[in-house]
C-alpha cells in the first residue's frame, strides 16, 4: 500500500505544475479518432442478435454449436468423465510450444488412420492448435513466410472466417466454383476446370467432410478424381476438417477424401478441431498437420510452426487437449465418444427428414431435396437475404443471411415452426 | 516448377537426390515387402513433385523454454532449473494454488457446459480483470472507458494490441527496455511493427540506467510506444521507484507518446495486488490512454490455461467501444474466441469474497517465499564471498527473477560447471530456487564471476 500511496502524492505535487495541467488538456482528444466501429461477424453477430430477442418463439439457426431434441447446449458424457478424471491431477505448467503429444498422437490417428505408415515413420508435422481456427491461421502464416509467392484458392461458398484468416495472414486469394445454385449440390465440372487453369502448383483449401457453409461434399468418385488432377497439377491440398463425425456418423467415413489423397501421395496439410465432435467449443483444441517428406524435414516443419505461434500465444490451452486425450487414450471413454457422435449426427439426420417432409407437407412449391442431400450440421436452404431478414423480423428465426441453416439447432419442438415460417416466406417464389 | 515453392536460400535437395535416398532405404532391408514399400514410395516421390518445403531450416531452440528442456535431458544430481520463469514450492515442486483447485471443482459441479465464448471473451472476466487492475471505484471503469478483451495470456494479449499498432498507427515505433523478455521481439516482428530499445540496465550499477532511459523516452519521435513493465520488470528485476515513475509519465506526455505496460506479476512483485499495479494506476489518473496487457499465468498459476487480457484506455466511452470492437476483428481470424476454461477459473476466484480473499493469501505466501530466498542468497553470497563485491542488488531488484550481471561466459559456466540452468543473458528465476539451495547457489556465482575465463567480452567491473 506504501509504494501506491507514494506514487499518487508524488504525482499530486505534479499536478500542480502548469506543464501537468496542459497534458491532461490535451489527453482529452483520442489517439482512437480513426477508428471506425467494426461491422458485427456475420455468424457471431447472429447469436448477438438472438440473445437480444425477447420474444418467446425465438429460433437460433444460427452458428453451429449443437443443440439437443429440447435445444440445449450438450456437453457429451465421455467429456464430463474425463473431467472428474482431470480435475485437480495436473500442475498447469505450461505446455511445450507445440502442445500436448499425446493429444496431437491421438489426433493425427483420427485423420491419417489408426495404423498409418506416415506417424509410423514420423512424417507429420503436428502441433496442437486454437481450434479450426488457429490451425488454419497457423497454416496461412507459414504458408506467407515460406512459400510468399503463393496464393489460396477458396470455395465459393465458404466459412466466412477463412477469407479473414488468409486476409490477415496477407495471403492473396482466388475462388474456385464450388456451390451450384440451381441444382443446390456441387458445380463438379466448374470445380475441375479451375482446378486445371490455377497455376501448377497452387494452394487449395478444401472442406473435407459436410462443408460449410452448404452441406455440399463431394463423392468418393469426384474427390477421385479431384485427386488425380490435382496430382497433375502438381497443386497443395489444405484440408479443413472441422466435423469428422458430424457427416456420417463415423469419423473413418468422414476422413475418406483425405485417405484418397494421401493414397494418391499427396503431401497434404490439415486443420482439425473438437470444437463441434467433441463439443469443446470454447475450450479451443484443435491440431495443424503437415505431411513431410522424411522425419527430419517433418521435425523441422514442426519447429518452424511453433516459430510461429510462439510470438501469437506462445503455447496453446491444456485443459481442452487434456479432456482430447483423456477420451482418446482410454478405449472404453473413446467407445463411448463415438456413441455419442453417432447420436448426435443421427440427430441431425433425422431433423433434415422431418424439416423436408414438413415442407413437401405443407404443399411447398420448391423442391426441397436438397435438404436430405445435403450433409453435415448445415443446410444451405436456397433463402435469400430478404427471405431471411423477413424469417428474423417477422418470426424471430435466426440464421446467417446467406441462408444456411444450421441443423443442430432444429428440434422436434421448432421444426414446425420453423418449416411453416420458410413456407410463408417462399410460397410465392 | 520447384522454385516457384521454395523461399528460403539454403540448398534445397533436387529431386533426384530424393530418390537417392529412398533407394538407400530400400536397399538396407531384406525384407521385400519393405524393399516394395520404399520403392512404391519412391514411385510417388517422383510421380509427385519434391516437397516445396525442402528449403526450410530448422529453428532456433527458444531461449527461455529451451533452458528447461536441456535442464530436462541432464542427469546430474545436484543440477537446478532456474530458467523458466514458474513458481516453484520450496520442494521445487510445481504449484497449484488450492483456490483454484476449489473454483475448479465448483465449475465440476455447476456443470458449465462449454459453449463459444463471444469473440470478447467472457464477460465475467472481462469485468474481473480491469477491476483487479485500475481499482473498481476507479473513473476509468466507473466511466466506461477501457475496452478489456480477453487474451491468450500475456503473449495474447501483447500480440492483439502489436496488430491495433500496425493497423491504425502505421509507421508508429515500440520502444522496448534494454533487456526485455525475450517474447516482445518476436511478438512485434510478427506484427509487423517496428521497435528499438530504450536504455534501461546498467550493468556497472546492476540497476536502472535513469537518465539513460529518459533520454531514450525523450528523443523517440513523438507518439511512439513505450513499452513498460508494470512491476517486477523481466528479466532484471529492477523497477523504477515511485518517483521516477512520476518522471516517467511526465517525459511520455510530454512528447505525447502512448505507454504501453505488460503486467505480468501483478501480486508477485511486493505480495500486494494494489500495490504492484500503482504505476499503471498513475498514468490512468492522468487521464492518459494507453495499453495494459495482463497475464494470470504466475500470480493464478494459471499457466497453462493462457489466462490474460489486453485493455485499452481511452479518453471516452465511445472510443472503447470502438477499439474494442476493432480488437475483435483482430481476434476472429487469429482463434475466434478465446479458451473458456481459465477465464471462468479467475472470475469464479474474483468474484468471490472468501476465494478472493485466500487468493489474496496465497499470493502473499508466494511472494513472500521468493523475497525470504532472496534475503538467503544474499546472505550466502556476503558470507562466502571474500572480494568485497557489492551483492546489495539482489535485495534492491524485485519479482521471480535476478539479473546477476554474468555474462554469456559467465552464464555458460554456471551450466557446464556447476549444473544450474539459467538464460544466456544472466537472468536467474528465484522462483524455481529453494532455501536449501541457496548456498549451493553462491558458490556457484561466485565462481563464475571470479574464475569463468571470458574469451570475447570484457570483464565485468563491479
Amino acid at each position: 500500500m506504501a509504494m501506491a500511496m507514494t506514487i499518487r502524492n508524488a504525482a499530486s505535487r505534479r499536478a500542480m505544475n502548469p506543464i501537468s495541467a496542459d497534458f491532461s488538456l490535451r489527453s482529452m482528444s483520442s489517439w482512437w479518432k480513426n477508428v471506425e466501429p467494426a461491422p458485427k461477424d456475420p455468424i457471431l453477430g447472429v447469436t448477438e442478435a438472438f440473445l437480444a430477442d425477447p420474444s418467446p418463439d425465438k429460433v437460433n439457426v444460427g452458428v453451429g454449436a449443437y443443440r439437443d431434441d429440447n435445444g440445449k447446449p450438450v456437453v457429451l458424457e465421455c467429456v464430463r468423465e474425463a473431467e472428474r478424471r482431470i480435475a485437480g491431477s495436473s500442475f498447469m505448467e505450461y505446455l511445450p510450444m507445440g502442445g500436448s503429444v499425446k493429444m496431437v498422437e491421438e489426433t493425427l490417428k483420427l485423420a491419417y488412420g489408426d495404423d498409418s505408415e506416415f506417424i509410423k515413420d514420423k512424417r507429420i508435422a503436428a502441433v496442437q492448435a486454437l481450434s479450426g481456427t488457429g490451425a488454419c491461421r497457423l497454416f496461412a502464416d507459414f504458408q506467407k513466410r515460406f512459400c510468399p509467392g503463393s496464393q489460396i484458392y477458396i470455395p465459393v461458398p465458404t466459412w466466412s472466417n477463412h477469407h479473414n484468416i488468409w486476409r490477415d495472414a496477407d495471403v492473396p486469394q482466388k475462388t474456385y466454383h464450388y456451390y451450384h445454385p440451381e441444382t443446390k449440390g456441387l458445380n463438379f465440372s466448374g470445380l475441375m476446370d479451375d482446378v486445371k487453369n490455377a497455376p501448377e502448383g497452387s494452394f487449395f483449401l478444401l472442406h473435407a467432410c459436410a462443408h460449410n457453409p452448404t452441406g455440399v461434399d463431394p463423392t468418393d468418385e469426384q474427390w477421385r478424381e479431384i485427386s488425380q488432377l490435382f496430382k497433375a497439377k502438381k497443386h497443395f491440398a489444405f484440408f479443413d476438417m472441422a466435423y469428422q463425425g458430424f457427416a456420417s456418423g463415423d469419423p473413418a467415413r468422414d476422413a475418406k477424401s483425405i485417405r484418397i489423397f494421401l493414397e494418391d501421395g499427396h503431401h497434404i496439410g490439415i486443420s482439425q478441431s473438437y470444437a463441434k465432435n467433441m463439443g469443446l467449443y470454447g475450450q479451443r483444441v484443435g491440431c495443424l498437420s503437415v505431411l513431410c517428406e522424411d522425419e527430419k524435414q517433418a521435425v523441422t516443419v514442426k519447429s518452424q510452426l511453433q516459430q510461429l505461434a510462439r510470438p501469437m500465444y506462445s503455447n496453446p490451452p491444456l485443459h481442452g487437449a487434456q479432456i482430447v486425450s483423456t477420451i482418446l487414450g482410454d478405449p472404453e471413454l473413446k467407445s463411448l465418444w463415438l456413441k455419442e457422435v453417432k447420436i448426435m449426427a443421427d440427430r441431425i439426420i433425422g431433423m433434415r427428414t422431418t424439416l423436408r417432409e414438413s415442407l413437401e407437407k405443407l404443399g411447398s412449391p420448391l423442391s426441397w431435396e436438397h435438404v436430405t442431400k445435403q450433409i453435415g450440421m448445415f443446410c444451405y436452404s436456397g433463402l435469400t437475404p430478404k427471405q431471411v431478414d423477413r424469417l428474423t423480423s417477422e418470426y424471430h428465426i435466426y440464421m446467417t443471411r446467406n441462408g444456411r441453416i444450421s441443423m443442430a439447432g432444429v428440434t422436434t419442438g421448432n421444426v414446425g415452426y420453423l418449416a411453416n415460417a420458410i413456407h410463408e416466406v417462399t410460397k410465392s417464389s | 516448377m520447384a522454385s516457384s515453392m521454395l523461399s528460403l536460400g539454403s540448398t534445397s535437395l533436387l529431386p533426384r537426390e530424393v530418390n537417392k535416398d529412398k533407394l538407400k532405404l530400400g536397399t538396407s532391408g531384406s525384407n521385400p515387402f519393405l524393399k516394395a514399400k520404399s520403392f512404391s514410395r519412391v514411385t510417388m516421390t517422383v510421380a509427385v513433385k519434391p516437397s516445396r518445403f525442402e528449403g526450410i531450416t530448422m529453428a532456433p531452440p527458444d531461449p527461455i523454454l529451451g533452458v528447461s528442456e536441456a535442464f530436462k535431458a541432464d542427469t546430474n544430481e545436484l543440477k537446478l532449473n532456474l530458467g523458466v520463469g514458474a513458481y516453484r514450492t520450496e520442494e521445487l515442486q510445481p504449484y497449484v494454488l488450492n483456490v483454484v483447485k476449489k473454483a475448479e471443482n465448483l465449475m465440476l459441479e455447476r456443470g458449465d457446459n462449454k459453449e463459444y465464448l463471444p469473440i470478447e471473451g467472457l464477460a465475467a472476466f472481462n469485468k474481473a480483470t480491469a477491476e483487479l487492475l485500475f481499482g473498481a471505484g476507479h473513473p476509468v471503469i466507473k466511466e466506461q472507458k477501457v475496452a478489456t478483451i480477453q487474451g491468450l495470456s500475456g503473449t495474447g494479449s501483447l500480440r492483439l494490441a502489436a496488430a491495433l499498432i500496425e493497423r491504425y498507427f502505421p509507421g508508429a515505433k515500440v520502444l522496448i527496455s534494454a533487456p526485455t523478455w525475450g517474447n516482445h521481439k518476436n511478438i512485434f516482428n510478427d506484427a509487423k511493427v517496428p521497435w528499438s530499445e530504450y536504455r534501461y540496465y546498467d550493468p556497472k550499477t546492476i540497476g536502472l540506467d535513469f537518465e539513460g532511459m529518459i533520454a531514450d523516452i525523450k528523443e523517440a519521435p513523438e507518439g511512439s510506444f513505450i513499452l513498460l513493465h508494470g512491476c517486477a520488470h523481466n528479466p532484471t528485476g529492477i523497477d523504477p521507484t515511485p518517483e521516477q515513475w512520476v518522471k516517467i509519465a511526465d517525459v511520455i506526455q510530454e512528447k505525447n507518446h502512448i505507454p504501453f505496460f505488460d503486467v505480468a506479476y501483478q501480486g508477485f512483485a511486493s505480495g500486494s495486488l494494489d500495490e504492484d499495479a500503482a504505476s499503471v494506476r498513475l498514468f490512468a489518473d492522468r487521464g492518459m490512454e494507453f495499453f495494459v496487457a495482463q497475464s494470470y499465468s504466475k500470480n493464478l498459476g494459471l499457466y497453462a490455461e493462457r489466462i490474460g487480457a489486453i485493455n485499452v484506455v481511452c479518453s471516452s466511452a465511445d472510443a472503447a467501444t470502438r477499439v474494442k470492437s476493432q480488437l475483435k476483428r483482430i481476434a476472429r481470424p487469429m482463434y475466434s474466441n478465446p479458451p473458456v476454461h481459465g477465464a471462468r477459473i479467475v472470475a469464479n476466484v474474483v468474484g468471490d469474497a472468501a476465494m478472493f480473499g485466500e487468493w489474496k493469501a496465497e499470493m502473499e505466501m508466494m511472494a513472500g517465499r521468493i523475497k525470504t530466498v532472496r534475503q538467503k542468497l544474499y546472505d550466502s553470497l556476503v558470507s562466502k564471498d571474500k572480494s568485497g563485491k557489492d551483492w546489495s542488488f539482489i535485495l534492491k531488484q524485485i519479482g521471480m527473477f535476478s539479473f546477476t550481471g554474468l555474462n554469456k561466459a559467465q552464464s555458460d559456466n554456471m551450466t557446464n560447471k556447476w549444473h544450474v540452468y539459467m538464460t544466456k543473458d544472466g537472468r536467474i528465476s528465484l522462483a524455481g530456487l529453494s532455501l536449501a539451495k541457496c548456498e549451493y547457489l553462491a558458490d556457484a556465482i561466485i565462481d563464475s564471476y571470479h574464475n569463468a575465463l571470458l574469451y570475447w567480452e570484457t570483464p565485468i567491473e563491479l
